[in-house]
């Protein structure tokens, strides 16, 4: 295999397995707000005790965050070296940025938060989990700022030439607000919000399934509900402005997402199969004119097709179809969900013990922590996958942007100790996940009294 | 301020962008070093240890930090990134090997940290130690390394691309200067252990310290003959700004100053004496390597340096900016954590 393939192989793989845990920390660090807020706000133990439980639950996903986040930061150097020269003037500031703003925003004050119960009151303690929220936030801020102008760049100016040209800034917020940045920033957020949601709702599904902690259980759940109904109404919303934008941006792209290989008035696709030796699509359902007038607000305007783009300017079709399509279909099931969740909370017959809701619902609560996870996986699959053969929209190709100075097999060693490294990674965190899980909350103590000292001469070992 | 600025050998008149993003760059690395080195060196002296006890006091001292800690690593390659994106670019995909090896290592170590205690079986806790001691170990003969061959120079060619091997980049020198980081982290790290524990593992950490800092003596003084027999570049700035010494005189006292600081009692004056050394040193590394920053030894024409590295002046003021409100905030906050965190460890319920 050659450097190109196992490189964009390395890529895709390291960052895909850093997202999954990112989303995560977003989203229950918007949990944990709310949650210690309403302690804060009403007193009630209860609170307290979930969020000192979400709490453990987001440390971990942040630690595995981070782990993983740390190969990202040197991977444009190390793998990309040609293309971190071409951006390093646009990208490195909001890379920068990231690091000064969020990160250490949310490593500083995820100790207060950990480690802090008793070191520090009450009102300190909610200030370091609105500061650990914000922060997951600011991330998200600056690496979506980043790839967006990858995607759609803006305010730049290009110097040199042939295999010195590169770009530079000449408007910082023109950059910032590159034309697809705050559509695919609140798309993402929001993705993120769906992730920490369901994780809350399935763990509370899987307590009320076992009749464990079932107070914890059934106030946590109404919280994860409200964050999902809410996520996943706005995910629609957010997602649809995106396909607008794309459409006008990337419309490769846009054609690439619906399989439409001729500029014409185009039918909206709900499944299919793109068969790309004869340009068209089969085995679909589509909905005569509803890409035209989703994308224009217009049933009668023909939409871009892929035979405007030379064939070496055109992304995969299928495998982006087929991407795009399984997140938006994952987006209507959550929606779906939480909309039954909370008709059945409403109903009062969400925690009563009434057989096909602990049948079918809860199970499928308890399922429904892979749906955003696997949304949020394929969209960024259908989004970086989609802007190819450009690694930076119409400027860089992807070929073009590898580093000279490393050869095939250096990246396959590499690719073969991250994949260990990562293996590894998501074992312990299922394993602590589990553990955690199992272990359930903890009744509430009075936030003054110390922790007791686990009696550690019991493990003691004699030294090897 | 002219005056002064002008004072500083390659400076003229107020500095420029480049020249404070030399400096700034040079301080987040330095941030990292201070940081993490102790908790790296921590690691490093992990398996001296005697009891299952006293090894979570050891992964509890650094347990609140030492994930913070490793944001100035993100930060620093961050700001590498934008101001000097052709340094980036070279390095990372110069050393690759050794670089993805040591973010493998920082890894290692951090599941080590997680996994360790979690279960009560001795095999599974020693496994563990191990690993973590390994990666700690390892992590910081890396970072050695790499900082030596940067002092060594490296082979570019005219379009800055790294023309070296892997094996290239484990020369002598480079591995003399990463032992000496092992012995300089593990210092750290005593240091750090004798200030966050008390009673016998207290004890048995200011015997580390006495061994640690003979160890690093000697690496030092061998590091130190090296540069000056092969390296004399190093040296120049030294010779032709005579006052520069104070530099290294100052990085001696210091580390003479941490016996002293330990006999008598003061833990937390011996780890300021302690990073003061790491200051210096790092301090010292700047003054020999400004202008450039990757040094080419076989066509010292094609060097990157603050100049042809640097982004745009546009770029750099407007990370100047960011960099003028971020960094006293970052500042003010990790003293806050630190001021929190303050005291002997014990262990609880939320421990390792
Ligand atoms: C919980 C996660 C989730 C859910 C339910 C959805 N999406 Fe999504 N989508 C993402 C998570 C996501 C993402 C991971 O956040 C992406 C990948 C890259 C990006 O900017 O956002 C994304 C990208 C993305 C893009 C491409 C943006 C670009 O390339 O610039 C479009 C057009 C949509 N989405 C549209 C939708 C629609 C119409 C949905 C219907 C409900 C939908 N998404 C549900
Ligand atoms: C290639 C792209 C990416 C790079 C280079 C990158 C870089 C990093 C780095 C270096 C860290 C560790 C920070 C630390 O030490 O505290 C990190 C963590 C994090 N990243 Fe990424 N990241 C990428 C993609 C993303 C995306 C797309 C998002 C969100 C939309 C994101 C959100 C976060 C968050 C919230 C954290 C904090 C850790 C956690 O909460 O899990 N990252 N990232
Ligand atoms: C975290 C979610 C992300 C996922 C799952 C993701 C997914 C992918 C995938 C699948 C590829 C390979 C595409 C191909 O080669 O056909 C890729 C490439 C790439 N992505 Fe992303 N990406 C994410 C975030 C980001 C972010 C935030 C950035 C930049 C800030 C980024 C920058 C790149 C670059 C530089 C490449 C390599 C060149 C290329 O193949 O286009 N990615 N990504």
């Amino acid at each position: 295999m050659d450097v190109l393939l196992l490189s964009r192989i390395q890529f895709a793989f390291t960052v895909a397995f850093h997202y999954i845990y990112p989303p995560l920390s977003i989203g229950l660090g918007l949990v944990l707000v709310i949650m210690e807020g309403l302690w804060i706000s009403t007193g009630d133990k209860l609170y307290h005790e979930m969020a000192r439980f979400w709490t453990k639950i987001f440390a971990l996903s942040f630690a595995i965050g981070v782990a993983t986040g740390i190969v990202m930061e040197f991977e444009f150097g190390t793998n990309w070296a040609t293309y971190s020269r071409y951006v390093g003037d646009v990208f490195g500031s909001a890379l920068a940025a990231e690091g000064i703003f969020a990160f250490f925003l949310e490593s500083g004050f995820l100790a207060v938060l950990l480690f802090g119960w008793d070191k520090v009151g009450p009102k300190m303690h909610f200030f370091s989990t609105c500061m650990v929220c914000l922060g997951a936030h600011f991330s998200a801020v600056w690496i979506m700022v980043a790839n967006s102008w990858q995607q759609t760049p803006a305010g730049y100016h290009i110097v040199g030439e042939g295999l010195h040209a590169r770009a530079e800034i000449t408007d910082f917020w023109a950059m910032v607000f590159s034309p697809s940045s705050m559509d695919r920033l609140s798309h993402t957020v929001v993705g993120a919000w769906q992730a920490g949601a369901f994780f809350v709702i399935s763990v509370s599904a899987y307590y009320l399934l076992r009749r464990r902690h079932l107070d914890f259980a059934r106030r946590s759940m109404k919280v994860g509900l409200c964050v999902a109904l809410a996520g996943s109404l706005l995910q629609l919303i957010t997602g649809d402005i995106s396909a607008k934008h794309v459409a006008i941006n990337q419309p490769a792209k846009l054609a690439a997402f619906e399989g439409l290989y001729h500029t014409e008035v185009a039918p909206l696709y709900v499944f299919g199969w793109v068969d790309e030796t004869h340009q068209e699509v089969r085995f679909g359902f589509a909905i005569p004119r509803m890409l035209s007038y989703l994308t224009y607000g217009d049933a009668n305007k023909p939409v871009t097709g892929l035979q405007e783009f030379a064939p070496g300017d055109r992304p995969p079709v299928n495998f982006v179809f087929q991407t795009y399509h399984a997140m938006v279909a994952i987006g209507f099931a959550l929606i779906g969900l939480s909309l039954l969740g909370v008709f059945l909370w409403w109903r009062g017959w969400l925690f009563a013990e009434i057989g096909w809701v602990r049948r079918l619902v809860l199970p499928l609560m308890v399922l429904s922590v892979l749906g955003p996870q696997f949304a949020n996986q394929l969209g960024w699959f259908s989004a970086e996958v989609g802007r190819q053969p450009w690694i930076v929209y119409g400027l860089l190709r992807t070929s073009d942007a590898l580093s000279k100075a490393v050869k095939a097999d250096a990246v396959l060693t590499s690719l073969i100790l991250f994949t260990v490294i990562y293996l590894l990674l998501f074992v312990l965190f299922i394993f602590l996940l589990n553990e955690k899980i199992q272990h359930g909350p903890e009744a509430d103590k009075p936030v003054t009294e110390p922790e007791p000292l686990v009696p550690t001469q019991v493990l003691d070992q004699p030294r090897a | 301020m002219n005056l002064i600025f002008a004072q500083i050998p390659g400076i003229d008149g107020l500095p420029t962008l480049n020249e404070v993003w030399f400096v700034l760059v040079g301080v987040l690395f330095t941030g990292y070093v201070m940081l993490d080195g102790f908790d790296l060196g921590v690691g490093a002296l992990h398996l001296f240890t005697k009891t299952d006890e006293e090894r979570r006091y050891m992964l509890n001292a650094i347990g609140p930090v030492w994930d913070g800690n490793e944001v100035w690593l993100v930060t620093g390659g961050g700001a590498l990134f934008a101001a000097f994106p052709e340094v980036y670019a070279t390095v990372f995909s110069g050393f690759y090997l050794a670089f993805v090896l040591l973010l493998f290592s920082l890894i290692f170590r951090a599941v080590a940290i997680e996994f360790r205690s979690k279960r009560p079986e001795a095999w599974w806790r020693q496994t563990w130690d191990v690993l973590f001691s390994v990666g700690s170990v390892l992590s910081s003969f890396l970072i050695g390394v790499a900082v030596g061959n940067i002092v060594w120079g490296i082979p570019l060619d005219k379009d800055h691309e790294f023309a070296g091997t892997f094996l290239g980049l484990l020369g002598p020198y480079p591995i003399l200067l990463g032992v000496t980081t092992v012995a300089l982290f593990s210092m750290h790290g005593a240091i750090y252990v004798v200030m966050k524990t008390e009673g016998e593992l207290q004890t048995r950490a200011r015997g580390w310290i006495k061994n640690t800092i003979i160890f690093f003596a000697l690496t030092y003084v061998a590091t130190s003959l090296a540069t000056l027999l092969y390296v004399p570049r190093m040296a120049v700035p030294l010779q032709n700004h005579p006052w520069l010494f104070a530099i290294p005189l100052f990085n001696i006292l210091a580390i003479a100053n941490v016996p002293r600081e330990i006999h008598l009692g003061n833990e937390f004056k011996a780890f300021l004496s302690s990073c003061a050394a790491m200051v210096a040193l790092m301090a010292l590394f700047g003054v020999g390597m400004f202008p450039h920053l990757v040094f080419c030894h076989t066509e010292p024409a094609n060097s990157l340096d603050i100049v042809n590295a640097a982004s745009s002046q546009k770029t750099l003021g407007i990370m100047f900016i960011i960099a003028c409100m971020g960094v006293p905030i970052v500042l003010a906050y990790t003293v806050c954590i630190y001021w929190i965190f303050r005291g002997k460890v014990k262990l609880g319920a939320m421990s390792y």
